[in-house]
């Protein structure tokens, strides 16, 4: 392993370290009332691991959220493309894009109901409302800041439109893009988890929510540890890939 | 060398004119009427002020823009906005893709040519080894300095074998030392695969040693107002720098140059 590999290893265990001592020492501030300990709190992810009622809703979130990220990348990439492409459509759409994303997205959480029902739909909406408008208006900014040297090279080449998209203008814009996906991972599952919270009677947004309503603190802390635990793993993995392509750059 | 027989591109009385979008201000004449021939085999070198139109003339040539109106034709052809095959260009920016390896960026336009894999491989070796690269197949363009980028980009139009290469400024971004140097490269390379070199350069001193034949361009609207030939025997590198001749061209290309420089940057201190 190389050193600095090792020294990101150690400040990550440093770091992990530092955030349970800061846990513990909360727990001892504010008791069992809010708070389990982290020894508690593992011991109860153990538990609620073999159990039979969590796998099948983390399933059904597991599905929500691939769902949502995929249509969420599709549509998003769609549109990054076209606004970065067209000149008139980026004049027209980019307004409305950036301030659809200011808009909480909770406040339109009546109309999807209505729209999609309780169930799978409804929270694959859901995700998919928060995911794209960061992967559109990443997209866009990439795309519009392609070199226009690569471009001039691919038609010297006799690159088709489509080659021009496939061979250039993707990997061209893939750093920025890969920012873009990588806010857009962290909204989406935020989104499905919302979705679920409100719109659903399966998967862990539920739990969560029926365990708020149960004031059962353990299935909370638990819950709350092992998606932390899922979207830091992510988050750090897809970051490092998008400084692996940064630096190619 | 003299120039004989039918010209390989030609330009005759091709005007560009930029007219801003939605037809708002002026429109700007940036080249012509202009008349050039270039020759198979020769190294034709351009030489003007700023903003004569130098890159909009490769551009027209190189079919990456379309004549306002004249004509201009490659091997018999015309080319009107169209990139034809047996052309090649290499641009004045760093042009070499920084998601592929120096081999892949090398080999990326061969997919169009429907080669074997093998006639591919070979090529991609080749050029490598022409440009000083094989060490660095497997390296990415930000492992490489300026100068080895460039090189990237020119093995990348050499390996499509073209016809006629179009260099835009290729060495503008890179020291004087390495500018010669890469002079001396491009001569090599220009003898071993007697391709038409079609160079755009604001150097003087580049034009003059590397050129069988220079064209000086006005200020804009860019014309060519003087041809100078050379002399040059083929078999050529830097150290011709240091011959009388070599003064006397660069002499005689700022002579030519001297008004027009200051035509173009609306310079009135002194007599042109």
């Amino acid at each position: 392993m190389k050193t600095s590999s090792l020294d990101r290893l150690r400040n990550g265990l440093v770091l992990l370290l530092v955030l349970t001592g800061l846990w513990q020492v909360l727990y001892w501030c504010v008791g069992d009332v809010a708070l389990r300990s982290p020894l508690e709190t593992f011991g109860y992810t153990a538990y609620l691991l073999g159990s039979a009622r969590f796998w099948p809703n983390l399933v059904e979130t597991a599905q929500a959220f691939g769902l949502a990220l995929v249509i969420s990348v599709v549509m998003g990439l769609a549109i990054g493309f076209t606004l970065g492409l067209s000149r008139i459509a980026n004049a027209v759409f980019e307004p409305v894009l950036v301030s659809s994303y200011a808009i909480p997205k909770i406040t339109l959480y009546p109309i999807l109901l209505l729209m999609f029902g309780l169930g799978m739909s409804a929270k694959v909406a859901f995700g998919v409302i928060h995911g794209v408008i960061p992967i559109a208006l990443f997209t866009t900014d990439a795309v519009r800041h392609i070199r226009p040297v690569f471009l001039k090279t691919g038609r010297t080449m006799g690159l088709s439109p489509l080659e021009m998209a496939w061979r250039i203008l993707l990997p061209a814009a893939m750093p920025e893009i890969f920012a873009g996906l990588r806010v857009g991972f962290s909204l989406t599952l935020i989104g499905t988890l919302l979705g679920e919270m409100f719109a659903s009677q399966r998967g862990i947004g539920y739990l969560l929510m029926n365990a708020i309503g149960l004031h059962n603190v353990d299935l909370i802390m638990s819950l709350t540890f092992m998606l932390t635990l899922f979207a830091g793993a992510a988050s750090v993995i897809l970051l490092a890939i998008n400084r692996r392509m940064q630096q190619r750059t | 060398m003299s120039p004989a027989g039918r010209p390989q591109v030609s330009l005759r009385q091709v005007e560009k004119v930029f007219t801003p979008p939605g037809r708002k201000g002026a429109s700007v004449q940036a080249l012509g009427p202009l008349d050039l021939e270039l020759f198979n085999g020769e190294f034709f070198a351009v030489v003007g002020p700023s903003g004569c139109g130098k890159t909009t003339l490769l551009e027209l040539v190189a079919g990456l823009s379309v004549a306002t109106s004249g004509d201009v034709e490659f091997e018999g052809r015309p080319i009107a906005g169209k990139i034809l095959q047996g052309v090649g260009v290499v641009f004045q920016e760093d042009a070499s893709f920084p998601w592929l390896t120096v081999t892949d960026n090398i080999g990326f336009g061969l997919g169009k040519l429907r080669l074997s894999a093998e006639e591919r491989r070979d090529r991609v070796e080749s050029a490598l080894a022409m440009m000083g690269l094989t060490a660095f197949a497997h390296s990415y363009p930000a492992q490489l300095s300026g100068g080895m980028r460039q090189r990237v980009c020119i093995a990348r139009t050499l390996v499509m074998q073209p016809r006629l290469i179009l260099l835009d400024e290729p060495f503008g971004a890179l020291d004087q030392q390495t500018r010669l140097l890469m002079g001396d490269e491009l001569l090599n390379l220009w003898r071993k695969t007697g391709a038409t070199v079609f160079l755009i350069t604001h150097a003087l001193d580049e034009a003059a040693m590397l050129a069988d034949r220079i064209g000086v361009m006005s200020a804009r609207p860019g014309c060519i107002i003087d041809v100078v030939e050379t002399g040059w025997p083929k078999d050529r590198d830097s150290r011709i720098v240091q011959e009388d001749r070599f003064g006397t061209i660069t002499a005689r290309l700022w002579r030519s140059l001297r008004a027009e420089s200051m035509r173009a940057i609306g310079y009135q201190g002194v007599k042109a």
